[in-house]
């Protein structure tokens, strides 16, 4: 068995006063596409939220690359989180600047490349999401899938080990969906890359998922392979594979 | 609709534009005597008449009156909309007055703290950046600088204008009784050097710049921006705060300085036309008037005001937690705040001076 690259024991999250994770202990492993699953509101993008530490748990603890994360300081946790990317479900590309000024920002922050050789990286990156005509359009010029995709180059401009997809099929077409999940396979194939999913798309867990961590009312309920999850005897997950979507 | 032996006989539609009608008439059946709700020559009915059937069924809920001879369309829609729960009340009780007082003062405190913190983190940054290049975007007070400084210089002009054209004239009146016109010099070069210049300048900012900042940075946490900054471990502070920073530190001084030449050139207009005074004369009058202090003051406070509106746009900014209502919310509330305290540090500062 592999070592877990990301290990969550024993979370509880939420906000307020509202406790929406309760005692999740899992854990995502290397060069593997794991997919959160779940209905709305189960606390889905709060487990990736608290794994990033875009929000604090309540208690628990989060291990990524075998360090506890939750007790760092921030110029620590900075050296991590370099090493992460994060496609969020609306994009959130900066609205003030060109895709390629998106993709060149964490280039620029966290690199000494000179300005030429940002470029180069920039031009490839797009290449590899097939967006190299939108390189000097604003986000608002962009589609959906459009501006997904370029959210997806500026997750991948630092080469990252873990890249997070928050929903990355919400609002696109079935081919363009289909199109983003040969993608994320691609990206786990030749960039030997960790990837997460967090997705409802019954016909893209089937494309891309190695394994599924399935949540259900803030609890963890299945963590295991695909082929497991559909064996198993929990009714829960039974019926999500049964009924395709929440 | 009619009431036989026990049994209510609906007919016909039974719906939103019907109920109304059937619950007056029903206020006469007393409890024990409906049995029976007989649906047979019920044509339609949706979801306000499901809402009726089950509300007589509650309002009778000690001897429930039997649906009987329910049609099929008819047994399908009351499946769909039926529900058996206890109407809620409405919302729930409110918290008593000592708690909601408790809550207050809890969320200040929680407020302040937290302001504070951002406020260091700005401190920090902002000093850090002067001395350190790295990590910050190549072009970006620049371009800072022309949205709060240059896109700024017309507005402030014409009122600054405007603002000594009034000054003066309101005052030449009073000063031409005395025979000491001359003086006009005095009043419009003080007045616009020690107060209106920096004051007004700091309002037109905070209203136009200040409220600015506060809704790009709102926007920019309801659209994640700022999360996707902080995943590519960058300081959200930093990336979007410091650069407005330092443009508005640039920026302010000349923005209060064109202000007060301006305002000054506004009471030189009425001294000439309405005082008969020459220009030599005014511009030897003003510069006797001041001094070095008037002018440190009136630009160093300026320049205090411009951090403010800046803390104060980021502060509300960064508080934005829900969607379009609040990005709105937090502009007025920078907007309003930033104007209380330009004011009351005005306050002190005019006190500090006096006495100092």
């Amino acid at each position: 068995m592999k070592n877990a690259i990301i290990s969550v024991k024993n979370l509880d999250a939420g906000f307020d006063d509202t406790l929406i994770l309760e005692d999740v202990s899992v854990d995502i492993y290397p060069n593997e596409i794991t997919v959160i699953l779940g209905g709305s509101g189960c606390g889905k993008t709060t487990l990736v939220k608290n794994i990033v530490r875009l929000s604090d748990p309540v208690s628990g603890s989060v291990e990524i690359f075998g360090k506890d994360t939750t007790e760092m300081d921030e110029d620590e946790f900075d050296e991590i989180i370099s090493r992460v990317g994060m496609l969020f479900q609306n994009s959130a590309l900066l609205n003030s600047l060109s895709v390629y000024d998106n993709i060149s920002i964490p280039l620029e922050q966290h690199t000494d490349l000179p300005h030429h050789l940002r470029t180069r990286i920039i031009q490839k990156k797009l290449k590899l999401v097939h967006l190299s005509e939108a390189i000097f359009k604003l986000p608002s010029e962009l589609s959906g899938g459009m501006r997904k995709r370029a959210a997806l180059a500026r997750a991948m401009a630092l080469d990252p080990d873990i890249l997070f997809c928050d929903e990355p099929s919400a609002g696109l077409d079935p081919l363009t969906s289909a199109a983003l999940d040969e993608l994320i396979l691609n990206l786990k194939k030749q960039l030997n890359m960790t990837i997460i999913v967090v997705t409802h798309e019954l016909a893209s867990i089937h494309r891309i998922a190695d394994r599924i961590i399935f949540l259900d009312k803030g609890k963890a309920l299945f963590c295991g392979t695909l082929e497991e999850a559909k064996k198993t005897s929990i009714p829960e997950v039974q019926n999500f594979f049964k009924v395709g979507t929440f | 609709m009619r009431f036989e032996a026990n049994t209510l006989f609906l007919s016909g539609e039974i719906t939103r534009h019907t109920v109304s009608g059937f619950l007056t008439q029903l206020e006469r059946v007393r409890p024990g005597q409906l049995k029976a709700i007989d649906l047979a020559e019920v044509e339609f009915i949706d979801s306000a008449g499901v809402a009726f059937l089950d509300e007589l069924r509650w309002r009778y809920r000690s001897d429930a009156p039997r649906l009987v001879n329910i049609g099929d369309d008819i047994s399908d829609a009351i499946e769909t909309f039926s529900d058996s729960a206890e109407p809620i009340s409405g919302y729930p009780k409110q918290e008593n007055f000592i708690v909601k007082i408790g809550s207050f003062l809890t969320k200040m405190a929680d407020t302040f703290v937290e302001g504070l913190y951002l406020f260091a983190d700005i401190a920090f940054w902002t000093v850090h950046d002067i001395f350190s290049k790295k990590g910050q975007r190549r072009g970006s007070v620049i371009q800072q600088s022309l949205l709060i400084g240059v896109d700024a210089v017309g507005i402030i002009a014409l009122l600054s204008l405007v603002l000594g054209l009034i000054i003066a004239l309101q005052s030449a009146a009073q000063l031409r009784q005395f025979g000491v016109g001359i003086f006009i010099a005095d009043l419009i070069s003080i007045s616009m050097v020690r107060e209106m210049g920096p004051m007004m300048t700091a309002i037109i900012l905070a209203g136009r710049s200040g409220s600015s900042i506060a809704s790009e940075i709102a926007s920019m946490k309801i659209s994640e921006e700022i999360d996707a900054l902080k995943m590519m471990a960058i300081n959200p502070v930093r990336f979007v705060v410091v650069p407005k920073m330092h443009a508005i530190t640039i920026c302010m001084p000349l923005l209060v300085t064109m202000s007060i030449l301006i305002g000054i050139v506004g009471g030189l207009l009425i001294a000439v036309t309405y005082l008969n005074l020459s220009v030599t004369s005014f511009y030897n009058q003003a510069i006797n008037a001041l001094i070095l202090k008037d002018i440190v003051v009136g630009l160093g406070k300026s320049v205090v005001f411009a951090w403010v509106i800046v803390a104060v746009g980021s502060y509300y900014g960064f508080q934005v937690k829900g969607g379009a209502e609040d990005v709105g919310k937090a502009t007025t509330q920078s907007v309003v705040a930033s104007i209380f305290y330009i004011i009351l540090l005005d306050a002190i500062f005019s006190l500090i001076f006096y006495f100092g």
